[in-house]
């Protein structure tokens, strides 16, 4: 994702992220935070089995694993896109509990738990910014009586994991932008964009996923 | 149905991090809707949002999960998808129906317009333009999103048939004209305010060149 600093105002520029974003004499530091995000994402079919085991069986063993990995990561980033800690704090107990109500909606052929847990942390943030409604899609009749493809099972599982590593080896500039953008810190007029992650192959999956369920329902 | 005219990755990525005012947002959820690829290309910025999610953990309260699991309620089930009628998902719980319920006010020389309830920021509305009529009111300030619901439209730029969506910035000057056929269906929203006063005038006229 090619962002546009140039787009930006100056007071929304990267220089409000020092203690985050360090200059490049502390490039050593950063180097080695990256390289722990990316291992700390590494067993993303793990939380697809778990997550599973949520839908399937109610587990609640396997959820409170979920809360521990997924709930911190809710709540930072909730308090990165500007809520503050104790609404994050709540808030991401809220989004896990929705993981929870919400579980038959999850199809892991189609999206990582990581994406899963994503989009409902958004709507959740959008609660917290606005009231406004946000639209969704027409829903599929996705998850059919098939058992989904393992291997594509895979694939959704390890995209959260190569996608945080791609992210980690952009541009610092443009990596705070993809962020930003994500943490809802910039409006779409804001957001120049041209992909510069390997968002190809992901498209291609969900599409073909989706030319087999449309064959389906015809 | 070959939809020519898609989302722009910024839309869709401001879609995707839930940024969009809420009348773009019924247009992006409408075309998605309609259009396998961006629903493809939507899930594939999604999965950017769950790598950006995971990157950034903050340590939860103390007695948090304790909590969590003692708010937990009964799973829900899965509700199956209502059937489509004349307008996708998202646009039918705006219209509050189908096509025979939206209530139309005339804009003259045919044209109707049905102004649905969003919030601030953006506005959107069903276009009813009759075959072979010129779309009103196109001067653009801000940006201005047009998806086809049925029928098609022409103007300058290109051809826009159903599911084909024009995004129209400042810049583009332009008199969209709804082909000879069936009446052309529109969902447009634009950021913005919607000018009612200049608009009745203008109508007295066969061509909008605002």
């Amino acid at each position: 994702m090619l962002l546009d600093l140039d787009q930006i105002s100056p007071i929304n520029g990267a220089g409000n992220y020092p203690a985050l974003w360090p200059l490049d004499h502390k490039r050593t530091k950063e180097a080695g935070k990256r390289q722990a995000r990316v291992t700390v994402t590494a067993k993303e079919t793990d939380w697809t089995e778990r997550m599973l085991a949520v839908r399937d069986k109610q587990d609640r063993q396997a959820f409170a694993e979920l809360f521990s990995h997924f709930a911190p990561r809710v709540k930072g980033f909730l308090i990165k896109a500007g809520s503050d800690a104790s609404i994050a704090e709540d808030c991401a107990q809220d989004v896990m509990a929705t993981v929870w109500r919400k579980a038959a909606q999850f199809d892991p052929s189609r999206a990582s738990v990581a994406t899963w847990v994503f989009t409902i942390a958004r709507n959740r943030r959008i609660d917290i910014a606005r009231r406004d409604r946000r639209p969704e899609p027409e829903d599929l009749p996705w998850a059919s009586e098939d058992e989904p493809d393992q291997a594509e099972v895979y694939e959704a599982a390890q995209e959260t994991n190569r996608l945080a590593a791609a992210i980690a080896e952009l541009p610092e500039k443009q990596r705070i932008l993809v962020q930003r953008a994500f943490y809802g810190d910039l409006s779409h007029s804001e957001i120049a964009a041209e992909t510069g992650l390997p968002l190809g192959t992901i498209k291609s999956r969900i599409r073909l996923a989706l030319d087999r369920l449309r064959q389906k329902m015809t | 149905m070959t939809i020519r005219h898609h989302l722009s990755d910024s839309m869709m990525i401001a879609y995707a991090a839930g940024t969009l005012p809420e009348a773009f947002s019924l247009v992006v959820a409408t075309h998605v809707s309609m259009c396998d690829d961006c629903r493809a290309q939507l899930g594939a910025f999604e999965a950017v949002g769950g790598a950006v999610l995971s990157s950034e953990p903050c340590a939860m309260a103390a007695g948090s999960l304790a909590a969590t699991l003692a708010r937990l309620e009964a799973p829900e089930a899965i509700r199956p998808p209502k059937p489509r009628g004349f307008f996708a998902g998202p646009l039918a719980d705006y219209v509050g129906g189908d096509l025979e319920t939206v209530r139309w006010k005339s804009l003259g020389n045919g044209v109707r317009q049905a102004i649905l309830p969003t919030s601030k920021g953006a506005s959107a509305r069903l276009l009813y333009i009759p075959a072979g009529q010129a779309v009103p009111d196109h001067g653009h300030r801000g940006t201005e999103l047009t998806l086809v619901l049925q029928g098609a439209f022409r103007d300058d730029t290109d051809r826009f048939g159903v599911g084909d969506l024009e995004v129209a910035t400042e810049e583009l000057e332009h008199t969209p004209i709804a082909e000879e056929g069936e009446p052309c269906i529109c969902l447009a929203a634009t950021d913005a305010p919607l000018r009612f006063n200049a608009l009745l005038p203008r109508l007295l006229q066969p061509l909008f060149k605002i």
